[in-house]
C-alpha cells in the first residue's frame, strides 16, 4: 500500500521541479512565455496595435486610428477591474464595438489578460 | 479631432444597424452610400471603386503607375486564350452571352426564378461550358475559372453595376447576403460591417478599410508582390480567415447570396476588372 504512494509523490515532485526549471529558463530567454507588451503587440494574441495607438511606448509601431489611443490609463481607469472587464468582454460596455471579447471568447487566458492590464497600466 | 471622427463613426454604425432590418434594397444602398459621403464628403462616389486607395493619394498614384503597364498582363492574356479557344463542338463563350459577352457582367449576380437561386457570372460561364458539352470549372480554381474571368470581365469594363432584386425569392436571397455581412462570427467576433461600415476609411494597424459600396466592381484582383489572382469570393474567404472565422465554400450558396447583396450595394458604379490590390 505504501509503495504506490511513494511513487506518485516522487513523480509529482519531479514534475514540479521540471515546471520550475522551465519557467526559470523562460524568464532568462525571452520568447516562450510572452510579456504583457508582447501579448499586446502580437497579432495572434492581443493585437491591440491593430486598433489602438500607444503613444507612451516608442516600440508600439502602428498607423491605426480605429480606436482611442491607450494613454494615461492608470488615471483614466483607477478601478483595475473596469480595465480588466473592457478587455475581457468589450461588448458589455458597447454591444456594437469592434473590439474582440478577449476573455469571453478565449483569445487570451486570464493570466494573459492580467499581464496585458499590467502593461497597459504603464501607458 | 481623431476622437471626434471616431465617435461619429460609432454613432453612424449604431444608426445603421438599428433600422437596416426593415428597409428595401435600394434604401439600404442609398444609406450605405450616404454614410460614406457624410464621413468623407471629399471623396467622389465614382472613386469608391478604388476602395482603400481612395483614402491615400500616394497609394492611388502608385496604383495608377502600375495600372499603366500591369505586371500581370500576361495572366489576363491567358484568360483571353481560354475565352477565345472554341469548345470541342466549335462554339465559343461569346455565343452564350448577348453582345458576344460585352457589357454583361454588371447584370450579375441575378436571381433565377426557375432554379430558385442566385446565379453569379462564374455560374453563367459554367452553364455555357456544360451546355456545350464541357465539364464545369470549379469556382475556387484560380487557374481556370479565375483566369477566365480575368479576361471575360474586362469585356464589361466601364459598364455600371446594374444588379436587380425583384420578387420574394430574390429579396430572400438579398436578405440572406445582408445578414451574412452584418453577422458577427468567429473567435474574434467581427462582422464584415465591423470593419467596412463601422470603421470605414480608418486604419487597421497599417491598412485603410475600404467602403462597402464599390467593393464588388473590380474583380478579379491581382494581389501582393506575387500578383496572386483573387476572385471576389476568394477575397471573402481571405477576410473570413483574417478574423479567424471558418471560410465558406467558394461558389456555395452563402457566398453567392453575399455576392448578390454586395454587388447590389455597388450599383451605379463602373466596373473595371483585373486590377492591382495589396
Ligand atoms: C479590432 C479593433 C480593436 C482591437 C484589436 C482592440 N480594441 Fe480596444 N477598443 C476598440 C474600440 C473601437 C474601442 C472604443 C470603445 C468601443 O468600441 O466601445 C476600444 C476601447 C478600448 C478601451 C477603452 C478605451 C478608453 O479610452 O476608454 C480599452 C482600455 C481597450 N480598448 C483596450 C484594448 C486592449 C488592451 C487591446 C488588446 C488586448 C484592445 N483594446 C484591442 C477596438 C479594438
Ligand atoms: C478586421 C477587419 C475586417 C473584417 C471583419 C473584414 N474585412 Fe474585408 N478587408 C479588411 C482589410 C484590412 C482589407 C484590405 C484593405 C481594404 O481593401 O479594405 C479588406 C478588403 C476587403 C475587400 C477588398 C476590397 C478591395 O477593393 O480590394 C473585400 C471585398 C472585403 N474586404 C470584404 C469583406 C467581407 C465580405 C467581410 C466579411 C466576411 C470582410 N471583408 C470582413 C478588413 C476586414
Amino acid at each position: 500500500m505504501e509503495k504506490p504512494i511513494a511513487i506518485v509523490t516522487a513523480a509529482s515532485l519531479s514534475l514540479l521541479l521540471a515546471a520550475t526549471f522551465m519557467s526559470a529558463a523562460r524568464a532568462a530567454a525571452p520568447g516562450p512565455e510572452p510579456s504583457g507588451q508582447e501579448l499586446a503587440f502580437d497579432n495572434r494574441k492581443g493585437n491591440c496595435l491593430a486598433c489602438h495607438a500607444m503613444p507612451g511606448d516608442p516600440k508600439a509601431v502602428t498607423s491605426t486610428n480605429v480606436a482611442p489611443p491607450l494613454v494615461g490609463m492608470a488615471a483614466r481607469f483607477p478601478d483595475r477591474s473596469k480595465l480588466y472587464g473592457q478587455i475581457w468582454d468589450a461588448t458589455r460596455s458597447n454591444p456594437d464595438t469592434a473590439m474582440p471579447p478577449f476573455g469571453k471568447n478565449g483569445i487570451l487566458t486570464d493570466t494573459e489578460i492580467n499581464k496585458v492590464v499590467d502593461y497597459v497600466y504603464g501607458l | 479631432m481623431k476622437r471626434a471622427t471616431w465617435i461619429l463613426s460609432c454613432l453612424g454604425m449604431l444608426a445603421f444597424s438599428a433600422d437596416a432590418m426593415s428597409v428595401s434594397p435600394e434604401q439600404e444602398r442609398l444609406k450605405s452610400v450616404q454614410a460614406v459621403q457624410k464621413k468623407y464628403p471629399d471623396i467622389k462616389f465614382e472613386d469608391y471603386v478604388y476602395g482603400a486607395l481612395a483614402f491615400s493619394a500616394d497609394a492611388k498614384a502608385q496604383y495608377d503607375n502600375m495600372m499603366a503597364f500591369p505586371p500581370f498582363e500576361s495572366e489576363i492574356d491567358k484568360g483571353r486564350a481560354l475565352w477565345e479557344t472554341p469548345f470541342r463542338n466549335g462554339r465559343h463563350y461569346a455565343d452564350c452571352f448577348p453582345g458576344g459577352g460585352k457589357n454583361v457582367a454588371g447584370n450579375y449576380p441575378y436571381y433565377d426564378e426557375t432554379m430558385k437561386k442566385v446565379v453569379t457570372f462564374e455560374m453563367a460561364l459554367n452553364q455555357c461550358r456544360t451546355k456545350n458539352g464541357e465539364a464545369a470549372y470549379k469556382s475556387s480554381d484560380m487557374n481556370t475559372m479565375g483566369l477566365l474571368t480575368a479576361y471575360a470581365r474586362t469585356l464589361s469594363d466601364g459598364m455600371l453595376m446594374n444588379v436587380k432584386v425583384k420578387g420574394d425569392g430574390a429579396l430572400a436571397a438579398f436578405e440572406s447576403g445582408r445578414r451574412f455581412f452584418y453577422q458577427r462570427r468567429g473567435q474574434l467576433n467581427f462582422s464584415c460591417a465591423s470593419c467596412h461600415v463601422g470603421h470605414v476609411g480608418e486604419i487597421l494597424r497599417t491598412e485603410y478599410l475600404s467602403m462597402l459600396p464599390g467593393q464588388a466592381t473590380h474583380w478579379p484582383a491581382f494581389r501582393g508582390g506575387d500578383y496572386a489572382l483573387f476572385t471576389l469570393q476568394r477575397r471573402y474567404s481571405a477576410c473570413n480567415q483574417l478574423v479567424r472565422a471558418v471560410p465558406m465554400e467558394i461558389g456555395g450558396e452563402e457566398y453567392n447570396n453575399l455576392e448578390y447583396f454586395h454587388s447590389y450595394l455597388s450599383n451605379g458604379l463602373p466596373l473595371k476588372a483585373s486590377v492591382f490590390r495589396k
